[in-house]
This record gives structure tokens, C-alpha cells and sequence, in this order.
């Protein structure tokens, strides 16, 4: 298992140090996490690094997941994708389902902690059987800022149960009533998705993958999705082929849904006409096989259209490579223009950056470095366990 | 080799002890999409929230080649893309005033000077929306103490960034040690004035916080290399 003094090696020169200090201060403590799920990824991806540590640390942490039946599931779903601006039908009786399957959970779980940090919109309503003591803080991993106007209607008063929120970003944030503090999600360097690999590592992945070694490497990462824009990329792609030889991949999941299946065969289309486009369909566990692609990249494109934070783009500049990413969700917070990547707001624009970063590689190996060094002290797990310590430090006292 | 009361060999009665420092920030109910706004805004806002987005800038490190001085500046810059105005923001050198409520008027005022010389509102167009934050800094002690010169700079040279912003502009800034730690120790506790004054001189405007250390390192080393 992994231990805080791993992180040692790759972290800032002192986090460690000051990690441990604070958690001094709150040795014993309980602090508890409710999440909806263990597996896949943001939050729970996330948890899986964060809650070991803080055991590691000498803190009584805990993590809780809900359950319930197949409706619970599908109103939690749309009720967060409501709560993201995307138009979907609740029920009153679908609302209430949701509220009483969290009743019921709240019964089964053991909530009692000095901090209960709850995560994300499927176990939101836990907050309505609180305990009486305890603090109780709301997670939002999302973007609730341009929330559906009934779906915000039906939620903000549980939300207002809570003593404090959490957003990724100010601009995530919707009014609320209570403190809002912001705490930027972050990346595990030691997890399979961003260790080090040796070189004959990537390309054994590579080999295994299908990739082609000979060319230039353009890769997005990401869902098949329009909010993703692959179908972009690859016009942008075509625009860069005519003057420099490079090859494209597009790896992530497709999900069952109408539009994920015509971007994909799309996509499939556009890489049987041409050889130097790949587009490989990934299992949700693939992590490996992303960290060997990001690894084998020249250049990382992430050019969404819609997005959540997009810790992809922290990923890549983590292996040193220069991101092109869309003006969406938190890409420009992560990107500093033209210090370790660009954001774009056209095809035109990220074919025009790819170009300039193929004519000048200088640029590449130095806007690789940078973003290398930004996501050490910004992104990483140490920098999120030290804001979690001082928030459970904070409101516990 | 020293030579007896050389304040190089003093041991101080009372030792230094580095703090690090911890931000939690709050998203304020508070935000700006033109320069306006941004002005009207900043006169309402508590004074922390001016605090964290000035003298708190210097805490949060940004690649290197990137210095606005200050979030307003920075939103100005990269987000509305005013120029004009950001570069005016950007030379408010935050630590020139002792007050939180000065500096707040100082920036209100080329603000509302630049606005005065416009037809119209420079605004956000493709940007972002500037929103208003501040934070509850946690002070951490790191368990790193010296007694003489030698000490306090290996201890300066091993501490966490953080420890740099804590001692040299939290303390100046809002506990009202006007030096900074460091001098104040350096000359009350090993009778070390000129150094401390040095130091004292230290720009940590528009520069990182490893680059202050790197400078009080220097000029500790001085001290102790001089025959």
C-alpha cells in the first residue's frame, strides 16, 4: 500500500512535512466520506488514494458508499445532470424515491464522524437524517452554476442543510447560503495512470494498442462524446496533415447512448479512410494503457466543447507534455497560455497551436517542463490531502 | 574560525521557529464581468478578500514568466484584455501599504481614473467572470528551529515554500511585524542589523517565493563566507 512518505519523491520539497504537521493536529479524528459508488472515476478515483492516506496519517477516515434500487440510481443521474444544465424529466415521485432510498441508507451507515464530507448529488440527501453532531460538508465535483431552475428548486434546501460546500472552481459554485470554499481536484503521480513508465514499457502498451511508432503523436483522451469534440480534432488533425506527417489517437469510452454511438461511428469512419487516425475504445480500468499514451504523445489535446475540471490536461502536462484544450469547465485553470499549453475556441485555432508547436519543438520540451513543475504544486493528491486537513482542521477546531 | 563576539557564533536565547502556512479558500458572494463592476465590487468586498487577491497572490505560484502583480491585474489581462488598465493594476505594489483599506482606495482609484477616460465599460467577452474569494490561513509549525546563523539557514533552505510567504509577507502584512520575522530575529536575537536590514530590503514583489528564498540565502551566505 501506499504510504504519505511515497510521496516524498515527487511532490514539492516540504509538503510531506507540512502534511504531517497538520495531520498532528487531528490525529483520531473521524473523517468520513459518502460517495455513490467505489469504482470508476473523478470522486471515486480520487477517494481510492485520498482515504488510505489519511489512515496512513493517523486520522479515523472512512468512506461510506449508498445503495438502492434501480430507480434510486437513475433519479440520482438525472438529477445530477440536471443540476449541470442538461434538461431532463424528474417526477415528484422519482424525488421522493430519491430522498427516501437515502433514509433508508441512512439507517444502514454509520455517520457519526467529526467531518462527513458527501460526495457529489446520489448521496446528497443523506444530509436530511444528520446526525446532531458532527460537521457536515457537500462535495459538488461538477459545474451546478447554470443548474435546471426546478431541479435547483428541489435541491437547494437539502444543500442548505449542509454547514459548508466544496467546489472545484468559484465559477462551479451557485448560491447557496453557506460558506463555499473551492478546493481544485487532483491526480494521484503514483497511480497506475500517472507512475513513471520506462520507455520499452510504452511501447510494449503501444504495440499491444496498435499505435504505429514512427510519427509525431496527437492524443486526445476522453469520452466519445459531442461535449468532447473528437469529431473536431480530427478536422483539426486534417488541417495540420497537409503540411507535417503526424498520426492521431483518440482513446476513451463509449457510452450506449444515441449520440455517443454516431460520434463513435464516425469516428471509426474517419479512421477507415485514414490510416494515420486510430481511435481505440478503452475499458474504464485502462489506465496503463492512457498513462503509455500520454507518455507517447508529442502534443495533448483536450478540446472540449463542455467540460467538468478536465484533470486529463493535468495529467498530460504531469508527463511533461504540452496541452491544446478547449475554453471549457476548468481547462484554463489548469492551462497558462502559452507557458504550458493553449486553450482554443476553434478548430482552426487548435490546428494553428499544433502547427506552431511542430515548427518550434523547443517550445514543446519547454512548455512541457513547466506544466510539469505547475501540476507538482497545484494538482497533485498532496496539495488536496493539505486542503482537506486544513478544512477538517478549520471547522473542527 | 570565528572570533570571539562575533555575532556569527552567537547562540540566540530565544530560537527561531519556521512556520508553514495552509490556505482554505471561500468562493465570495461577489463577482465582476466588466471593470465596472469589478470597481463597485471592490469597494464592498471585506478586506481579507482584497488581502487574498493581492499580497495571497504571491502564495499561490504560477509558472515562471508569469507575473501580473495581483488576481485584479490578471483578470484584467488575460480576461476583459485591457492593457491599459492591467498594467496600472499590475504596478500596485501591495506591500507599499500598511493598510488593507489604503491599498483597497488605491485601487478603486485608477480604476475609477481609467474608467473616466473610456466611452465605454471594458467588459469579458470570451473570458471569465471575475469572482471575489478569500481565505483562512492555517499556520503550521513545521518543527524546524535554529539557534545561530548556521542553523537558520539550513533551516531556511529545507523549509516549505509556504514558510517564505508566512515569515516574510503574512507577518509584515497582517500580524504587524513590520520587517518581517527573519530581520526581526536576525537583529534582536543575534545582533545582526545589518543583515537584517539586507533582508529587510528584499523585493518580494512580482517575483516567486523561491526566488526570496534564494536571495535571503545569498546573503546569509555572505555573512557567513566573510573572513
Amino acid at each position: 500500500m501506499i504510504k504519505i512518505d511515497d510521496y516524498r519523491a515527487v511532490a514539492p520539497p516540504g509538503t510531506v512535512d507540512i502534511i504531517l504537521k497538520l495531520a498532528e493536529r487531528v490525529q483520531g479524528r473521524r473523517f468520513l466520506h459518502v460517495s455513490g459508488g467505489r469504482f470508476g472515476g473523478g470522486a471515486a478515483e480520487m477517494l481510492r488514494t485520498i482515504v488510505p492516506i489519511l489512515t496512513d496519517l493517523g486520522l479515523d477516515a472512512g468512506w461510506e458508499i449508498t445503495g438502492g434500487d434501480p430507480g434510486f440510481y437513475a433519479t440520482g443521474r438525472a438529477l445530477q445532470q440536471a443540476l449541470e444544465g442538461t434538461e431532463r424529466l424528474l417526477t415528484d415521485e422519482a424525488l421522493d424515491h430519491y430522498v427516501e432510498m437515502n433514509r433508508v441508507n441512512a439507517k444502514k451507515l454509520h455517520l457519526a464522524a467529526d467531518l462527513v464530507l458527501v460526495h457529489d448529488v446520489q448521496p446528497a440527501s443523506l444530509v436530511v437524517e444528520r446526525p446532531g453532531e458532527g460537521h457536515w460538508v457537500w462535495r459538488c465535483h461538477f459545474d451546478c452554476s447554470r443548474a435546471q431552475r426546478r431541479a435547483w428548486s428541489f435541491f437547494r434546501p437539502i444543500a442548505r442543510q449542509y454547514d459548508g460546500a466544496v467546489f472545484s472552481l468559484p465559477r462551479f459554485a451557485h448560491r447557496l447560503g453557506i460558506p463555499l470554499y473551492v478546493i481544485h481536484p487532483s491526480i494521484d503521480p503514483l497511480s497506475d495512470k500517472n507512475r513513471e513508465l520506462s520507455s520499452r514499457e510504452i511501447a510494449s502498451i503501444l504495440g499491444t494498442l496498435g499505435v504505429p511508432p514512427g510519427r509525431p503523436l496527437l492524443v486526445q483522451i476522453g469520452p466519445f462524446t459531442r461535449d468532447r469534440d473528437p469529431l473536431g480534432v480530427v478536422n483539426a488533425y486534417r488541417l495540420v496533415k497537409k503540411s507535417h506527417p503526424v498520426r492521431l489517437v483518440l482513446a476513451g469510452s463509449a457510452g450506449d447512448d444515441r449520440e455517443s454511438l454516431d460520434v463513435l461511428a464516425d469516428l471509426r469512419e474517419a479512421a477507415r479512410q485514414d490510416p494515420d487516425i486510430v481511435v481505440l475504445e478503452l475499458p474504464p480500468d485502462a489506465h496503463l494503457q492512457i498513462n503509455a499514451l500520454q507518455r507517447a504523445a508529442t502534443i495533448v489535446l483536450q478540446k472540449s466543447i463542455r467540460e467538468g475540471f478536465g484533470l486529463g490536461a493535468a495529467e498530460a502536462m504531469w508527463k511533461g507534455k504540452p496541452v491544446i484544450a478547449g475554453f471549457a469547465g476548468g481547462l484554463p485553470q489548469q492551462i497558462t497560455y502559452d507557458v504550458t499549453g493553449y486553450t482554443v475556441h476553434s478548430i482552426e485555432g487548435a490546428a494553428f497551436r499544433i502547427r506552431h508547436l511542430l515548427n518550434n519543438p523547443e517550445l514543446i520540451a519547454r512548455m512541457g517542463a513547466a506544466g510539469r513543475e505547475h501540476v507538482r504544486r497545484t494538482f497533485l493528491t498532496t496539495r488536496h490531502l493539505t486542503e482537506y486537513l486544513a478544512m477538517l482542521i478549520h471547522l473542527t477546531g | 574560525m570565528t572570533a570571539p563576539g562575533d555575532p556569527r557564533a552567537r547562540i540566540a536565547r530565544e530560537p527561531f521557529a519556521f512556520f508553514g502556512c495552509v490556505e482554505l479558500r471561500r468562493v465570495l458572494d461577489r463577482t465582476a464581468d466588466d471593470e465596472r463592476e469589478l470597481m463597485d465590487r471592490l469597494e464592498e468586498v471585506p478586506a481579507d478578500s482584497i488581502f487574498y487577491h493581492t499580497h495571497g497572490y504571491f502564495l499561490r505560484q504560477r509558472p515562471a514568466g508569469i507575473a501580473y502583480g495581483n488576481d485584479f491585474a490578471r483578470w484584467v489581462a488575460v480576461d476583459v484584455r485591457d492593457q491599459v488598465l492591467a498594467e496600472r493594476l499590475a504596478l500596485v505594489d501591495p506591500f507599499e501599504w500598511r493598510q488593507v483599506e489604503d491599498l483597497r482606495e488605491e485601487l478603486v482609484t485608477i480604476i475609477h481614473d481609467h474608467l473616466a477616460r473610456l466611452g465605454t465599460v471594458p467588459r469579458v467577452e470570451f473570458g471569465e467572470t471575475f469572482h471575489f474569494q478569500q481565505s483562512h490561513v492555517i499556520q503550521v509549525p513545521l518543527g524546524v528551529t535554529a539557534r545561530t546563523l548556521a542553523e537558520f539557514r539550513a533551516g531556511l533552505a529545507a523549509v516549505e515554500a509556504s514558510a517564505i510567504y508566512f515569515h516574510m509577507v503574512e507577518a509584515r502584512a497582517r500580524l504587524g511585524r513590520a520587517t518581517g520575522d527573519f530581520g526581526e530575529w536576525l537583529r534582536d536575537s543575534l545582533g545582526m542589523a545589518e543583515l537584517a536590514e539586507r533582508i529587510g530590503r528584499i523585493d518580494t514583489y512580482m517575483t516567486n517565493l523561491e526566488r526570496v528564498r534564494a536571495r535571503i540565502l545569498s546573503l546569509v551566505d555572505e555573512e557567513l563566507e566573510k573572513p
